[in-house]
């Protein structure tokens, strides 16, 4: 008790007199750089959580592509849940006016259990939430089917043998997904009509689902009893399946948020740990007094304790404050990165600001902080005795072990902890070295200014291993800032090229292959050339070498949830640009023979498949088995529109199937396309240019997040610039004066001093844009395969910025010490 | 005065090896010094004053012999237990003032009575101050300050507690004469206020001369046994 109180006392005065600023404020980063990205992505996490269940419109559902049977509703209901039923099928809507494909949705009062449908009252008019289903006999149809049909709210229209007046426009359904097959424009009907529209018959493409919701509880209950006894066409899914790839993705993301952040970490704990050592040693004669005064060891010891805890709890406190404040910015960067509103933050990363600062301060103050209390009293009048000095294994050992501690936190997988320690031993190595290497080298051209500029060169020298720490730690900072920029040129350069000359513009989907002809003709006539097209084949899985997939043993989860749905097939007789063979041969040129399958490589492994196997699929209905010839690697960036599994050209044809196309259409060409949909309401156009803009823009904004989670690593690297400062500044106070009554003028020493600070900004951001450039030309070498460019650009930056940021901080943080009269320094010494 | 033995030393030694053998600083030093009073302790530079002042005070533990400090054997103690004894009834001042740059000289005065946990600390600080004439600095900090008046407020510092006993290790010899004279009669002047027992190591012969007592040490040796 008393030595708390004694510690609140003694703690302020110490704030006071600025003897704890360069400690706190290196803890307070470290802290806000951990919580900024906490707080965001855990909101990130928790909306696409959430999202992951509106896009079941349900918390589990059943599917199956023919009816389901009354059984487990019953079953849902009498467990409490709520339910409802949907049947999906496409059809084509007729009025007077034209007809349109669309996706008609048949939903029981209830749809959807979870998220909104929204409609609104006229065509682009303000969209609310729908309160139920279509009334029997009445449809809400989105604004491209009405288009099409040229008809408005109030007009009737045709599905199969039924009619309905159109009610609402529909805006959005929970369900609706995101995919190209779902581009196909909506209508929500009711249930009950779904026997009077009289479309729905053996063998035609229908979805049926049954929606259930309730607690996690309930949910889980449900799934396990009934999961086992489904029939086999039937499929049960829930949100876990839904967003395991989500959460296995926003994990990455917030992994490499976490360890970027990390930098910062470091940097600042290494700043803490120059501070707590310049603490304790101006602290080792206070100590000493206060054992002459009678204080116990265990009173000194617990002084500090709850000093640091004090520092630990309000660093927290205003680190995870900031950090706060700071995560809006990344939200607001990132809003157009997620297609929903972020829910509120939640309290939990205040605990990893918590945590952050803990770990800082026990691994890089407390046992620097601890070693004062064995300062023996008789300091007090031996000046030279000093504690008896801890082993620096020990000091380095706490350090690493907090380091390594609160790096498994984050990735909590050995081998990548095991990866990480590791790239950043050899990196810190590295970065050492050469910074030694530079400070040594450079230190030599000492003769070649002014008294100023070798005063100040010679103050590098003098203090090595500080300049060294100085020099690495800033050239982190401004390395990673760097090295981000060239990353982001290379991903969008490397992205741009992937893209053919003349990129299309446009998608088409559900082209009749029987239409192609005529559309090619089209084409021809308006646009002087014919597009290629890509059948597209839906089918599923069902037999790997004979053994269906019900008794296959999957080596990865992933594989199976793809094998469980219908999959997108297509045929062609060409390798697309955008695909390289791994193994085996592709088809030879005009080969029409015995079907046989080209698949991805990652994929096949995935599925435990290679070349030789034989794989069974069910296509409409139809069997068809194909045995593997090749394997390919994709690049999935290149906007062209791929498939795991390609069929070779021959009797596929004689599949169910529709092509699509892409093209490219100049803006003043753009009639074509109206000509196209009167001619062929079935198709769907799809925009490519709206794609173009926002994939260009998510590439800024994600790299925009990560750069602003760097700007910590930078003021990290500020905070161990002014903790060297500190270090030295009575050596430098002493300096001056010295320098003063030699006759030095002010602005001498401040030039000595300046040209110092320079010089060391220099060096780091040579060794930053040295770095940067290193790391830059290997992953353009090896990631991108890209040829790599020497970017003047980045070295005048790196160089520039290193210079006028550490020259200026440095400047003004020792401006003081020049500034104070020499006599009070002399007469104090 | 009375007669009350505060402070005794019976064949107190102190040797230190060093890499040249085992190197003796004190020798069999024995002393007695009664409740109230005086006492100065000269030699050349090197006696062995400021050890012999570290013993006494239990800053420091002897190789052999014993020191009966205000009804405490100090070897029979733990550090912390001498720490108790002098959180008790020991006041230093220093040569080298040994103010905390970061307390104001309130502050540092205040520092003992903070450790005591004793009330009124600021209002009794206070008063310490004013009785060496610096009422007026109490809000500025040791670099403030001459070094005249850092010691003022060491002494201060070493009074506000009610010490039975100030040790005081040439507390002049890092000022000029003149501040050197003012820091010798406040403590002179305190010391009679209180009634405290003064050990005085010192180079001053004059200062020496005021004390009720001279011990003369001589390489480790007590040279008069007065
Ligand atoms: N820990 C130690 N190790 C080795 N020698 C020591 C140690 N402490 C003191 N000495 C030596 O013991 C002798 C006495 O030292 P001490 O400081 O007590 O002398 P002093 O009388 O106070 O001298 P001064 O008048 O210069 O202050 C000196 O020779 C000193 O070097
Ligand atoms: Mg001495």
């Amino acid at each position: 008790m008393k030595s708390l109180r004694f510690a609140i006392r003694s703690l302020v005065r110490d704030l006071r007199a600025g003897e704890l600023t360069v400690l706190l404020f290196a803890m307070i980063i470290a802290v806000t750089s951990m919580t900024a990205v906490g707080f965001f992505t855990d909101r990130v996490g928790r909306a696409m959580q959430a999202q992951a269940a509106e896009t079941l419109a349900a918390d589990l559902l059943i599917r199956s592509p023919v009816e389901i049977g009354d059984t487990y509703l019953q079953a849902g209901a009498a467990a409490g849940m709520r339910t409802a039923a949907t049947a999906e099928f496409p059809t084509v809507a007729i009025a007077p006016g034209g007809r349109s494909l669309s996706i008609v949705t048949a939903a029981t009062e209830g749809y959807p259990l979870r998220g909104t449908v929204l409609i609104a009252d006229k065509m682009f008019g303000d969209s609310y939430a729908a309160d139920g289903v279509p009334e029997p006999g009445t449809a809400w149809a989105e604004a491209g089917v009405m288009a099409r049909l040229d008809v408005d709210l109030g007009d009737t229209i045709k599905l199969g043998s039924a009619e309905f007046r159109l009610t609402k426009v529909l805006e959005f359904r929970p369900d609706q997904g995101m995919g190209f097959m779902s581009l196909a424009p909506a209508i929500i009907v009711n249930a009950a009509d779904v026997a009077a529209m009289d479309v729905i018959r053996p063998g035609s493409r229908v979805t049926h689902k049954q929606l259930f919701a309730g607690t996690p509880e309930q949910t889980a209950a449900f799934r396990a009893a009934w999961q086992d006894r489904l029939q086999p066409e039937e499929r049960i899914s829930s949100i876990e399946d839904a967003s395991e790839q989500i959460a296995s993705a926003i994990e990455r993301a917030k992994r490499f948020l976490t360890l970027a952040s990390l930098v910062t970490v470091i940097l600042a704990a290494v700043a803490t740990a120059m501070a707590s050592r310049r603490y304790a040693l101006r602290h080792l004669d206070t100590v000493a007094l206060l054992k002459s005064m009678g204080a116990s060891q265990a009173f000194i010891q617990q002084t500090m304790l709850a000093q640091l805890a004090l520092i630990v709890l309000s660093t927290a406190a205003i680190g995870t404050a900031l950090g706060f404040a700071g995560q809006t910015v990344l939200a607001e960067l990132s809003a157009r990165l997620t297609p929903f509103t972020l829910p509120e933050p939640s309290m939990q990363a205040a605990l990893l600001g918590l945590v952050t600062a803990a770990t800082v301060a026990i691994g890089f103050a407390l046992p620097q902080l601890l070693q004062l209390r064995t300062t023996p009293p008789l300091r007090v009048l031996r000046h030279d005795l000093a504690p008896p000095q801890l082993s620096t294994g020990l000091l380095y050992g706490v350090a690493i072990a907090a380091l390594v501690t609160m790096i498994w936190s984050i990735v909590q997988e050995l081998k990548l902890l095991l990866y990480i320690v590791g790239g950043m031993a050899a990196m810190s190595l590295v970065a050492v070295g050469a910074g030694w290497v530079l400070v040594r080298a450079f230190t030599r051209f000492r003769g070649a200014g002014g008294v100023a500029w070798r005063y100040g060169l010679a103050n590098i020298s003098r203090r090595g291993r500080e300049s060294v720490v100085q020099v690495v730690a800033f050239g982190l900072g401004i390395m990673v800032l760097l090295l981000l920029t060239v990353v982001r040129n290379d991903v969008l350069r490397d992205w741009e090229r992937s893209l053919p000359e003349n990129t299309p513009n446009y998608f088409l989907l559900n082209i009749e292959p029987g239409d192609w002809d005529d559309i090619a003709r089209l084409f021809q006539q308006e646009l002087g050339a014919v597009p290629e097209f890509l059948p597209l084949i839906r089918g599923r899985i069902t037999a790997i070498n004979g053994t269906s997939i019900n008794d296959y043993e999957f080596p990865s989860q992933q594989a199976e949830n793809f094998v469980r749905r219908e999959a997108n097939l297509t045929w062609t007789p060409t390798l697309a640009d955008s695909n390289k063979m791994v193994a085996g041969e592709w088809w030879p040129e005009g080969y029409e023979g015995a079907l046989q399958i080209s698949i991805e490589d990652q994929f096949a492994r995935n599925m435990g498949v290679g070349i030789g196997d034989t794989l069974e699929f069910s296509v409409g209905g139809e069997i068809v088995t194909a045995p593997i010839v090749s394997t390919r690697r994709i690049a999935w960036d290149s906007l062209q529109p791929n498939f795991y599994i390609v069929f070779s050209p021959g009797d596929v044809r004689q599949l169910p199937q529709t092509y699509l196309s892409s093209l490219y259409i100049a803006d003043e060409k753009s009639a074509v396309l109206r000509t196209l949909l009167q001619r062929y309401p079935g198709i769907t156009v799809f925009d490519l240019q709206v794609i173009l803009t926002q994939v260009r823009s998510i590439i800024d904004r994600a790299s925009m997040a990560v750069q602003y989670v760097f700007l910590f690593t930078l003021l990290a690297g500020v905070v161990v610039l002014l903790a060297a400062v500190q270090v030295t500044r009575d050596e430098r106070r002493f300096e001056s004066a010295i320098l003063h009554t030699l006759g030095a003028r002010r602005s001498q020493i401040l030039k000595g001093i300046a040209a110092e600070f320079i010089a060391l900004g220099g060096l780091a951001g040579f060794l930053a844009s040295l770095g940067a450039s290193a790391i830059g030309y290997l992953l353009a070498r090896f990631v991108f395969d890209l040829a790599f460019a020497i970017d003047p650009l980045l070295w005048i930056t790196g160089l520039l910025s290193g210079a006028l940021i550490v020259g200026i901080t440095g400047t003004l943080a020792t401006r003081k010490a020049v500034n104070e009269p020499p006599v009070r320094v002399l007469r104090n010494a | 005065m009375s007669d009350e033995i505060v402070l005794s030393a019976t064949g107190l030694g102190k040797q230190v090896s060093s890499p040249e053998g085992t190197l003796t600083i004190l020798e069999n030093i024995n002393l007695q010094v009664s409740s109230g009073e005086v006492v100065a302790l000269v030699g050349p530079s090197g006696a062995g004053k400021t050890t012999l002042l570290a013993l006494l005070a239990g800053l420091d533990h002897p190789t052999s012999g014993s020191v009966e400090l205000c009804g405490s054997r100090l070897e029979e103690l733990d550090e912390d237990g001498r720490a108790q004894v002098r959180g008790r009834d020991v006041g230093f001042v220093f040569q080298s003032f040994h103010l905390v740059p970061s307390l104001t000289a309130l502050e540092n005065v205040m520092l003992p009575l903070e450790l005591a946990e004793a009330d009124n600390a600021a209002q009794r600080a206070r008063e310490a101050l004013e009785s060496v004439g610096l009422g007026s600095r109490t809000g500025h900090y040791p670099r403030q300050l001459s070094g005249g008046e850092k010691q003022r407020v060491a002494i201060a510092r070493a009074f506000v507690s009610n010490p039975a006993v100030l040790f005081a290790d040439e507390p002049t010899g890092n000022l000029d004469t003149a501040s050197g004279d003012r820091v010798s009669e406040l403590l002179f002047n305190l010391n009679k206020q209180s009634g405290t027992t003064l050990i005085l190591v010192t180079h001053d012969k004059e200062l020496a001369a005021r004390c009720d007592r001279v011990l003369e040490l001589e390489a480790g040796r007590m040279l008069n046994r007065s």
